[in-house]
């Protein structure tokens, strides 16, 4: 990796604000002015002067333990030795770092660590990249006095499926304690014993299980810690690396991806200052296994007497444009093609496949979301928040699934923002969520009442629902009369229809005008798909089909003649009216035509969308299904054509999270065999389907983004290439975005807050010193000329009439919105109704084939109200029969007191007693209910 | 070792009352004790230590299961409560015998001939420093200087005075301990002193908030004073 310097550029200090609550210091012979209330170690790295440390660290409360950081601070009775992390910057003070007593003071500190710390170096993952190490040879005596035994335990010792622990090399800095204590909140690891024989550990019999573990590994400045992944599988020196960001989820925390021999060896988090703080998930951590599984597509298939056998690309495709073609034929019109997912895909590969599907194809029945997600009008048309934002707000109103089950790292953002900062919380939730005992108010509704509840906090004279407490529904009301208010919204459970928690969305955003908003959409890039416009009724750059008509008819030379159907009524066309078993609906299919081929971009319905037997009845009554995959799933047995697709960390490109930003995915591997980057399959099948997209680069396909898609206007490759850019550019680009992050683009990231990330190698074009004030200014000109909007006609590709009158560009979509929302009947009084929520390890594909998570997924029980299991006459963790109309499972159910009566819950996408969730949920209906009985 | 037999466990809330706690080995009366006591002060996890004892008293050590129940009475993780208890010598962790006898073996008991006496324990009792006899009637401690060096060398049994002892009386000391012929004087392991505080502080957290309101108060006046005389003085 690159040289170490010993004195970096400050990472992620901010600049002094330098008006108010200034401090002038001197600092080794030098004035420096510091923030009024800073650490003096902060202070003197960012006036260039890197103190050792080992306990510091920027992202958590000074400790003061391991005293490695001691300079001479003058004092009225002469200079003393002061840990600078504990010490603020005084107004005069003079401060030494370079003196003898501050050198005898570090030899000190090393060498008495160095008492018990073993010499096991060639044989420690940190090895290589190792504070302690670093900082010994940096600051160290060079030799010891001690000759005495040093103490030894048992190693390693495994605190849970994912992290060991060496506990003899542990130097006690407690950052690991502090992490899991201060920033995850579950202080599952604590200091165990005193004095030499202090160690840390969990309690007998109760793992490290929290889902931000992998932090711990990677802050600690010794190797005690180390991951069961990475353990022993490479040394740092030999890894390559590059900056990228993890599409595990939407939340797009920045990543530094490091390799080996084409294989990820592991995930290291980043320190971008708008998003993720250095910090990562546990899922987001691991999940590569899945990019380096042995059981990777490799090559095209083809369907032929029954069995998918190997052929090329080219014959491949021919198949596929065949299947479309007599699909669209057979049902009279394009929507005869649906296509599903798109969430795992690049935003380049997400408008390329928009454009084949909306403008060759003709088809709207395109949809990234799979009947767990909310209306994307809705979504893309509320006024945006940022995470910044949302965590300083005055209220933040939560209304979606459970935050540290779905967008983790989010969860760690609002939790600093309501524990350290001044963040109050409003909770509206079926059932408790992780976020719900930091809630200032956490208020129950039904499922399917999401609506009353909103406009009971919206409207004073409204009346308060029966699961709501009057005097929290008042501070509710109370609290989101606050100045700054962000809503963040999301799907609370997948039994409930979207559109009801749309309606409830909207009702908030009419009540609440000054309010923004912050999608808790959580797959991967559903927010680039949905703004590449994969969502029926939408075009790229968050418009709507009818106002983007004229500008991308002129653009593609076609867009679909109405809208098209989402993810849910694809499905339920395609197994038709008289689809096998169990059909419960009979309704004539919208637009008329039949959906018959169904492409299935990444995404795995039969486990991943919530009424299983909609999607097996929608893959026996398709006629043709392509399925565009990277691992073989239980689809591939459904699929007449598999198309074997790049991966994360396989192909360069860009990502979008929930709030619109923007950020570089970094390329680090070859993709294994014949596999495609996702936008190249799309332009390929262009060309079989005898037409020609116009795109042959990923680079060319993000300037045609940048030039047609309105919500991205302005923010071209150079300004995504920008230093300052590093950490993102947030859509659409505003003038005030310029300000973005603080992290300069190519300084070294301090080594010691996250060791074994260096400066990273960018993607795209290298930052060039000097560039980024220019480039700085020629983006505020970008943003200024984005907002005037028109900017004149997009330009023509070739083969699509140049001659229509040149229109203005296509407003972005503003909501509120009419949207249809089913009408809820009343529960009648046997029934109960049903919550599904997400779990963070499920039977996805990024977890499946990980074998460290896969081992983590739970085992779910139906959760019940206490009162509700009385009547029942079942005891907490006795068999409950639960019954839906056309069928029935045998569930084990569990007391929960945070749920209102009559209504029971349990997870999706994971294992219960018997089947899955996925066979109780009706999507057709807008709540699913069930009936409870003694089994 | 799996996340799914083991939930992630709740994080802490910041003021939620709830239902109170489920516990599981935390006796009736004991429980009631651990409630008066975490009332006493302004914040839960102050009552830690005393609820450790308290605890130990049930079963002469700390045991996993109890130090759950001290959690959840606490808001804290069964690993914090570890955490502090495996700190200190007084609390224990790991099962002790009905009598504890610990055998200073520091400079002034040292001289006085601890180390024979402790060899001696060790091999009546058959067990080393540490050990706990077969039929659980004794735990053998040598301990740090016990603040009763004027007897030395010192030994105290439950963390009572038993008077300097030699390898004879140390034999019938032993012998009347598990006779019972002490046990008036000599309760069991972790059996509190009966001078427990019932009333007192009771702290009200609004009252003392406004005492430190007034603290602060009657500091920044007297800040504000002591400006004013420097200002006088400089004008003078
Ligand atoms: S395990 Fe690592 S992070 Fe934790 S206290 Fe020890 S040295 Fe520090
Ligand atoms: S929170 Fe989401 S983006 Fe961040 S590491 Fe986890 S999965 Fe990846
Ligand atoms: S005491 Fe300052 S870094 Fe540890
Ligand atoms: S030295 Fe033994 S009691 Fe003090």
């Amino acid at each position: 990796m690159v040289d170490r310097a010993t004195t970096t550029e400050p990472a992620h200090t901010v600049p002094p604000d330098v008006a108010e609550g200034q401090v002038t210091f001197t600092l080794d012979g030098r004035q420096v002015t510091a923030r009024k209330g800073e650490m003096l170690i902060a202070a003197a790295e960012r006036a260039g002067t890197f103190i050792p440390r080992f306990c510091y660290h920027p992202r958590m409360k000074s400790v003061g333990v391991c005293r490695m950081c001691l300079v001479e601070v003058s004092g009225p009775r002469g200079a003393s030795l002061q840990p600078s992390c504990f010490v603020e910057v005084a107004e005069g003070s003079e401060v030494t770092t370079d003196s003898d007593k501050v050198k005898k003071a570090q030899d000190g500190v090393l060498e008495f660590l160095l008492i018990n710390h073993p010499l096991d170096c060639p044989v420690c993952d940190k090895g290589g990249e190792c504070p302690l190490q670093d900082q010994t040879l940096a600051h160290g005596p060079g030799e010891t006095r001690f000759v005495e035994e040093k103490r030894h335990f048992e190693k390693p010792i495994p605190i849970s499926e994912l992290v060991l622990l060496d506990r003899e090399r542990c130097i006690q800095c407690s950052r690991c304690t502090r992490f899991a204590a201060e920033v995850a909140g579950e202080a599952q690891i604590d200091f165990i014993g005193r004095a030499d024989q202090l160690e840390i550990n969990i309690f007998p019999g109760l793992p490290f299980s929290s889902y931000f573990s992998g932090n711990t590994v990677q802050i600690c400045p010794v190797g005690a810690l180390t991951a069961v992944p990475y353990r022993f599988s490479a040394r740092p020196w030999d890894l390559d690396q590059v900056e990228s960001t993890c599409t595990t989820c939407s939340v797009g925390c920045r990543v530094a991806v490091q390799s080996s021999s084409n294989r990820v060896t592991r995930l290291l988090g980043i320190d971008a200052d708008p998003v993720n703080h250095g910090w990562l998930c546990d899922k987001g951590r691991f999940a590569f296994e899945s990019v380096n599984s042995e059981d990777r597509l490799t090559e095209p298939m083809v369907r032929k007497a029954g069995r998918l056998v190997t052929v090329s690309w080219h014959e491949a495709l021919d198949v596929v444009a065949d299947g479309l073609r007599a699909a669209t034929k057979k049902s009279g019109g394009p929507g005869g093609v649906g296509v599903i997912g798109g969430a795992r895909l690049t935003n380049e590969g997400a408008y390329t496949w928009a454009k084949l599907a909306k403008g060759i194809l003709g088809t709207d029945s395109v949809d990234a979301q799979l009947g767990d997600g909310l209306p994307a009008e809705v979504v893309l048309g509320l006024p945006r928040a940022t995470i910044d934002e949302a965590v300083g707000a005055d209220t933040v109103i939560v209304l979606s699934g459970d935050i540290r089950e779905e967008l983790p790292v989010l969860f760690l953002r609002l939790r600093s923002g309501i524990v350290d900062g001044d963040l109050s919380l409003v909770e509206l939730s079926p059932q408790a969520t992780a976020l719900t005992p930091h809630a200032a108010v956490s208020l129950r509704y039904l499922p399917g009442a999401a609506t009353e509840l909103a406009k009971a906090i919206a409207d004073h004279g409204a009346p308060a629902p029966a699961t709501a407490d009057p005097t929290d529904l008042a501070e509710a009301r109370r609290l989101a009369g606050a100045d700054k208010v962000v809503i963040v919204v999301g799907r609370p459970s997948l039994a409930e229809d979207g559109a009801l928690v749309a309606e409830a969305v909207q009702v908030l955003a009419r009540a609440l005008p000054k309010a923004t908003f912050l999608p808790a959409l959580r797959r991967g890039n559903v927010m680039g798909a949905l703004d590449m416009g994969l969502s029926p009724g939408l075009l790229p750059g968050r418009v709507g089909l009818e106002p983007g008509r004229q500008w991308f008819t002129q653009a593609w030379g076609k867009v679909p003649d109405e809208r098209g159907l989402g993810t849910t009524e694809i499905l339920e066309s395609a197994g038709g009216s008289t689809g096998g078993e169990g059909a419960r609906t009979d309704k004539p299919h919208r637009n008329g035509a039949r959906v018959r081929a169904l492409v299935i971009l990444g995404a795995d319905p039969l486990t991943d969308f919530p009424d299983a037997g909609m999607v097996r009845r929608a893959l026996a009554g398709a006629d043709f299904v392509v399925s565009v995959a990277s691992l073989p799933g239980p689809l591939s047995a459904h699929a007449d054509v598999v198309l074997p697709v790049a991966e994360a960390h396989e192909r360069p490109g860009t990502t979008t999270n929930i709030e619109g930003r923007i950020s570089r995915l970094g390329q680090k591997l070859v993709q294994p065999g014949q596999s495609w980057p996702d936008w190249m399959i799309a332009a390929e099948l262009a060309v079989h389907l005898g037409a020609d997209l116009h795109l042959d680069s990923v680079a060319e396909v993000w300037d045609e983004i940048e030039r047609l898609a309105p919500a991205y206007r302005g923010i071209t490759r150079s300004v995504l290439d920008t230093p300052g850019a590093t950490d993102g550019v947030v859509a659409p680009l505003t003038v005030t975005a310029v300000a973005f992050s603080r992290r300069p683009g190519s300084a070294p990231l301090d080594p010691i807050a996250f060791p074994g990330v260096e400066s990273v190698e960018q993607q795209g074009a290298p930052p060039r010193a000097g560039l980024a004030g220019a480039r700085t200014a020629g983006i505020a000109a970008n943003a200024a000329n984005a907002a005037n909007g028109s900017k004149g006609a997009p330009e023509v590709g070739a083969g699509t009439s140049g001659d229509a009158a040149v229109t203005n560009q296509p407003p972005q979509l503003a909501g509120p919105f009419e949207i249809t929302v089913p009408r809820v009947v009343p529960t009648d009084s046997y029934s109960v109704r049903l919550v599904a929520s997400r779990r963070l390890y499920d039977r996805g594909a990024a977890v499946d084939a990980v074998p460290v998570l896969a081992g983590l997924i739970p085992d779910s029980p139906l959760r019940v109200n206490p009162h509700d299991l009385d009547d029942l006459g079942i005891g907490t963790g006795g068999n409950v029969k639960v019954r839906t109309a056309t069928t029935s499972l045998v569930l084990v159910a569990v007391a929960d007191p945070s749920l209102p009566r009559k209504v029971v819950a349990t997870d999706f996408n994971v294992p219960l007693a018997e089947g899955t969730v996925a066979d109780l949920i009706d999507a057709t209906a807008p709540v699913t209910e069930l009936r409870l009985e003694t089994p | 070792m799996s996340n799914a037999a083991h939930p992630t466990p709740v994080d802490r809330p910041r003021s939620k009352g709830g239902p109170a706690p489920a516990l599981t080995h935390l006796g009736g009366a004991t429980a009631t004790r651990a409630r008066e006591l975490i009332a006493l002060y302004p914040e839960p996890r102050s009552a830690l230590i005393p609820l450790c004892h308290l605890a130990q008293e049930q079963e002469g050590w700390l045991s996993p299961e109890i130090m759950a129940d001290i959690a959840a009475l606490l808001d804290l993780t069964p690993a914090e409560v570890l955490g502090t208890a495996s700190f200190y010598d007084m609390l224990h962790t790991e099962p002790v015998g009905s009598h504890l006898v610990s055998v200073c073996t520091n400079i002034a008991c040292l001289l006085n001939g601890a180390m024979e006496l402790l060899e001696h324990a060790e091999s009546t009792l058959g067990v080393n420093a540490g050990g706990t006899t077969a039929d659980g009637a004794v735990t053998l401690e040598e301990a740090e200087c016990l603040a009763g060096c004027d007897g030395a060398p010192c030994v105290q049994v439950n963390h009572r005075y038993v008077g300097a002892q030699t390898a004879e009386s140390f034999d019938q000391l032993i012998a009347d301990l598990r006779s019972g012929a002490r046990a008036a004087e000599i309760p069991t392991h972790g059996t509190l002193n009966r001078v427990a505080r019932t009333t007192g502080l009771q702290a009200d957290r609004d009252q003392i908030a406004n005492e430190r309101a007034a603290m602060a108060e009657a500091q920044a006046q007297r800040a504000a004073a002591a400006k004013d005389t420097a200002a006088n003085k400089a004008g003078a």
